[in-house]
């Protein structure tokens, strides 16, 4: 909400500079975002009126006008404005002054002596554009400042209002507040003591009296619906950010912003036969005052005349029935709707009013005739008149029930420690009425607040009142048991710092991504969509977090970075059964060379085999297998599922040639992921015994198909079980030359050791052989 | 015997003359090898007489003595030119780099919230986690956000179906956390002090250089039979200095608005002389405490939330909230 300082301040004027003031509402609660003078600093521009215009000698477009600006002699000014006449009034600036970006001297231009400037509203810095002079109006006191003639030294406050606060959505609310927080004096309206001139009425039913407890208008006939809004209320106004429109709206208008009451005028030759207040019936529609014609729905409250809605009750008026310049009788409309009847109604259109706002949140219901009389004062002030009697519908209005408050326990939750009296101060300045009992307050909230219900709700307005800066922080209570810390889980810290000692970079990434990523790398048709996605590029869910790597790694060769190392740490969502699920997982992708560009390492892209190593060393002790398998973002014969003591906890792979053109990399990438709860799981270290005798060590070479894996081969060499077989490792893999076609060599380290003794080479030879028995069995040849 | 003089000066200046290790030994089976002329001499004692022969002999002696001290002074001159002659060989240019496989780094969110968590584990507070798909229940509902509540307006919700979002806040984590806790410990007469922060990624319908439709938000929550809103400044002032690490920063409570909290505060920092929103916070609203079953008569509690990013952005002086997330890795290493 944006106002002016002075309209704030010709209701309460506590001594307090701008800034005081800024600072007194932020820190209740109305926090003042922005404060700015209405307009730029400049000075010595003074009313003038032009007395005589003659034609520069020397200059077509220029003339030379004598000029009243309250001195004994008027002045010899040189103008070149094209709007400028005999007997306009408008700004001058004095020789002296200085205007935004210019000081004013007294000059010649084109020979005749110039003794000041007349200004445009450009020139003083009050708009962006302006054709000719500033005209001022007839009653304009010649040689006034025009500072204070416009009211310029004035500053237009911007107010961040929470939800909860609509009683300051006025500037009377606001007023109000600042009275409670200073002890300054309210200066109220005038209350309007209207006389009733006419009896023309309107029928009014309220069907809804739930939604509408209040409904109050009265008929104005014989209004000049052209009569010209006053140069002050059009400045509040604008000073408010509303246009002036006509009289008629802009008081509407200015009530609304004054007391917060949104009113509505009703053109009443334009309605036919009386109005109801009732839910619209489906089929309605009604054309809106923005022009926009809405489809009604069966749960919004409309005001209907005999033939339909005329208005889109407590938020928007109809165009059918709005006045014009040609309107003489109006129905101004002042109720109170309740905020449920209202909330969320306008957004299904997708727009708010001034009015809308405040309904939703609430609007004070002792307070709507007030507003009425306060209207009907402006329009027969502004467009004469004559006021028919007020139609009062009234049904049950929100009751205010008495909240108790224990001083005990504002000393509880704030920490503080304040005196019932304090307390008992604080509620009378802010208007609650209560009755205390001992420690307890019983107090009975005013009509505009709609937001104290509970005890807490009245110890934040104590707190508010009394100042949070006052409530000091209290020392930190040492009384802290020890944390559990279990220790067969790591910590996820270290489990990322072994990922970034191998080289990897964090990222992270949008845990919504492109629909196709969904189809290419995980075969996933169905993932998880957004109903309002920000972007198509956003609009699912993902199940992997490789689509978001990859997408890193394309943004980093973009940007000509030839190595790309990064991984992941995140949720992955999937539909189960009506619910949700979210699996966190751990993923990382290698580009480029396995290690970076140097001088001492010869680098070859990262394959498999380094990846693979990269994530045996994270699950370190435990071993992982692999099963080859596939994975739609992976080249089927370069893919592994990865198995923890049986279980699939993961993938590795290097992208299919398929997604590396797609994708448009040069060279392919490898890339894993697992679930985070199998790396993060470790086991407790149980101690065995360490043999104090050397180990012997045997070597075995064999000549197997190209296609048998060392894994199986390993497999079936330990279930052999043979005695003494401490560590069973390859250690070389060879093809090619002396081996026929399709077989390859691999060599086999194995260490035997025992605890109690070094081992002879006759308890070494039946373990060896057990080995090779089961080497053969599996169809390898051993080599000599 | 002039002659042995010749030997003992010929032999020294053979020695000296040579740099070759092959060749002093050469030059020593000259004077002392099986053939060698003093070897020679040594024989030729024999053909003395008895009265000349000790004296002979002890002169030649002497003199052999005088070579094989020579000799063996060469070798350890020749054995240390050739140690430094292998050394000078050696030598490395030590300014070459270092065979590196290279080290990765954190992102400067993670390291954020990990410095976050430790700060809070220091005054015994513990982590919670929830998911980031939650249901209307959780995301609002429970925290006291009613459907058409204007403050769900507040929260641009990204929407899954009508009764899920994506959690527009970690304050879900709360009601998660406070039910499970009522749980575990609703045996006991007075349940212990719930203390924890949830860190964790949130989602709002909004992106320019400062909104993101992700970020990360930590909540805390401390609830027990003592906890007021004096403790509330104490801890959130305590972790601002330290995680900035300066006691000249001011932090200042102002009122504010949230359904789940009441009394609610806005928590503003001082920075470059003006004042900075940094979160919100808040005495735990007894409708939530209802809504997880803790009699709001007997605990009080307070929450806050912060923006993990925010926070991230003003100790490495990040000015694009968008940089965080992507993933350039030129901006990811400087925080390495």
């Amino acid at each position: 909400m944006r106002f002016s300082e002075s309209w704030l301040r010709s209701f309460v004027n506590p001594s307090l500079s701008s800034d005081e003031l800024s600072h007194l509402l932020t820190m209740a609660g109305l926090e003042v975002e922005e404060m700015v003078p209405v307009a730029p600093a400049f000075d010595k521009v003074v009313v003038a009126q032009v007395l005589s215009k003659e034609k520069h000698p020397d200059a077509d477009r220029l003339n030379v006008l004598t000029v009243n600006v309250g001195q004994t002699e008027p002045l010899t000014i040189v103008c070149g404005a094209g709007n400028v006449t005999v007997g306009m009034k408008a700004p001058c600036a004095l020789v002296g002054a200085k205007l935004p970006g210019m000081e004013i001297k007294q000059a010649k231009v084109r020979g005749v002596a110039s003794f000041g400037m007349m200004c445009s509203e450009k020139e003083l810095g009050l708009a962006e554009e302006s054709a000719g002079l500033m005209v001022l109006a007839e009653e304009a006191k010649v040689g006034q400042s025009i500072r204070e003639y416009l009211d310029l030294d004035d500053r237009l406050i911007t107010i961040k209002l929470t939800p909860n606060r609509s009683d300051c959505l006025s500037l009377n609310g606001i007023a109000r507040e600042v009275a409670a927080l200073t002890g300054a004096p309210m200066q109220a309206i005038p209350a309007a003591t209207i006389k009733t001139a006419a009896t023309q009425t309107l029928r009014v039913k309220v069907s809804e009296a739930a939604a509408c407890p209040r409904y109050t208008g009265r008929a104005i006939s014989g209004v000049n619906a052209q009569a010209q809004t006053p140069d002050w209320m059009v400045r509040r106004l604008d000073h408010c950010g509303l246009r002036s429109i006509s009289a008629l709206v802009d008081v509407t208008n200015y009530v609304l912003l004054e007391l917060g009451q949104p009113l509505h005028a009703f053109d009443l030759n334009k309605l036919n036969g009386g109005i109801d207040v009732r839910f619209a019936r489906s089929g309605e529609n009604l054309k809106l005052l923005n022009e926009q014609t809405v489809a009604l729905q069966g749960d919004m409250l409309v005001i209907a005349d005999d033939k339909g809605p005329v208005a889109l009750a407590g938020i928007m008026g109809g165009a059918d029935s709005a006045v014009d310049d040609a309107t003489t009788d109006i129905f101004l409309e002042s109720a109170f709707f309740a905020p449920s009847a209202i909330v969320g109604k306008s957004r299904v259109f997708g727009f708010g009013s001034d009015s809308s706002y405040r309904f939703e949140r609430g609007v004070d219901f002792a307070a709507t005739q007030t507003a009425l009389d306060r209207a009907t004062q402006l329009i027969l002030d502004i467009c004469g008149g004559q006021a028919g009697p007020v139609t009062e519908v009234l049904g049950e209005l929100p009751q205010r029930a008495p909240v108790r408050l224990r001083t005990s326990r504002v000393h509880r939750v704030l920490g503080v420690a304040l005196e019932a009296a304090e307390i008992a101060k604080i509620f009378s300045r802010l208007g609650m009425v209560f009755r205390q009992d001992g420690e307890a307050f019983m107090v009975t909230p005013p009509s505009y607040r709609f937001d104290i219900a509970i005890e807490e709700d009245l110890i934040e307005e104590v707190a508010r009142v009394h100042g949070y800066e006052w409530i000091l922080p209290l020392p930190i209570e040492a009384r802290v048991g020890i944390l559990p810390l279990v220790e067969s889980e790591r910590p996820l810290a270290r489990l990322r710092q072994m990922m970034v000692l191998r080289d990897y970079q964090e990222t992270i990434n949008y845990s919504f991504v492109e629909a196709e990523w969904e189809r290419d790398l995980c075969g996933n048709d169905t993932p998880i969509p957004l109903k309002n996605p920000i972007a198509s590029q956003m609009s699912v869910m993902r199940s992997s977090l490789l689509g978001g790597l990859l997408a890193v790694l394309r943004t980093n060769l973009a940007r000509r970075q030839p190595r790309v190392r990064v991984f992941e740490i995140g949720g992955c969502f999937r539909a189960e059964a009506g619910a949700y699920a979210q699996d966190e997982r751990l993923a990382g992708l290698a580009y480029g060379g396995a290690s970076a560009e140097q001088w001492g390492i010869q680098s070859h892209n990262v394959g498999f085999y380094d990846v693979k190593g990269d994530v045996e060393a994270l699950f370190a002790p435990r071993p992982l297998t692999f099963q080859a398998a596939a994975h739609p973002a992976s080249h089927p014969g370069r893919s592994a599922r990865m198995l923890l003591d049986g279980r699939a906890i993961g993938w590795i792979g290097e992208l299919h040639p398929q997604w590396q053109q797609k994708y448009e990399l040069p060279q392919s990438a490898v890339w894993f992921e697992v679930e985070l709860a199998a790396v993060t799981q470790s086991r407790l270290p149980r101690l065995r015994d360490i043999s104090r005798f050397p180990p012997a060590r045997r070597d075995l070479a064999v000549v197997v198909d190209e296609e048998m894996t060392v894994q199986s081969l390993l497999e079936m060499m330990r279930s052999a079980n043979a005695p003494n077989v401490v560590e069973l490792e390859v250690f070389d893999l060879y093809r090619g030359k002396g081996l026929p076609e399709g077989k390859k060599s691999l060599a086999f380290r194995v260490l035997l050791q025992d605890t109690q003794k070094t081992l002879t080479d006759e308890e070494i030879a039946p373990s060896v052989a057990m080995l090779v028995a089961a080497l053969q069995k599996a169809g390898a040849q051993l080599r000599s | 015997m002039q002659e042995l003089q010749t030997i003992l000066d010929e032999a020294l200046k053979g020695f000296t003359a040579t740099n070759d290790a092959v060749e002093l030994e050469n030059i020593k089976a000259r004077y002392l090898g099986k053939e060698g002329r003093l070897t020679g001499l040594l024989k030729g004692l024999g053909k003395l007489s008895a009265e000349e022969r000790p004296a002979a002999g002890a002169r030649i002696n002497e003199v052999k003595q005088q070579i094989e001290a020579a000799l063996q002074a060469r070798r350890d001159a020749l054995q240390q030119q050739a140690l430094q002659a292998r050394l000078a060989a050696e030598a490395l240019d030590v300014t070459l780099p270092g065979c590196n496989p290279g080290v990765g780094g954190l992102h400067p969110v993670t390291r954020t919230l990990e410095r976050i968590e430790m700060l809070f584990h220091s005054i015994g507070y513990d982590v919670a986690e929830g998911p980031e798909i939650e249901n209307d229940f959780y995301n609002f509902t429970a925290l006291n956000i009613p459907a058409d509540h204007p403050a769900r307006a507040m929260h641009d919700t990204f929407y899954i179906d009508e009764q899920h979002v994506l959690r527009t806040h970690t304050s879900p984590i709360q009601i998660r956390f406070m039910q499970m806790h009522m749980e575990k410990f609703q045996h006991l007469e007075t349940m212990p002090d719930i203390r924890i922060i949830a860190p964790g990624r949130v989602y709002r319908v909004d992106s320019d250089a400062t909104h993101s439709p992700m970020f990360h938000q930590v909540e805390g929550l401390w609830v027990g039979e003592k906890v007021s809103f004096a403790d509330l400044k104490r801890v959130i002032g305590d972790f601002l200095r330290n995680f900035f690490e300066t006691n000249d920063l001011q932090v200042r409570f102002r009122p504010s608005f949230f359904p789940f909290t009441e009394p609610s505060a806005e928590m503003d920092m001082s920075w470059k002389g003006g004042w900075l929103e940094i979160g919100g916070c808040g005495m735990v609203h007894p409708n939530v405490l209802k809504h997880v079953g803790i009699d709001s008569e007997k605990y009080i509690g307070f929450a806050f939330g912060m923006g993990v990013e925010r926070l991230a952005m003003l100790r490495y002086g990040v000015n694009d909230l968008r940089l965080f997330f992507e993933g350039d890795l030129q901006f990811l290493r400087q925080f390495n």
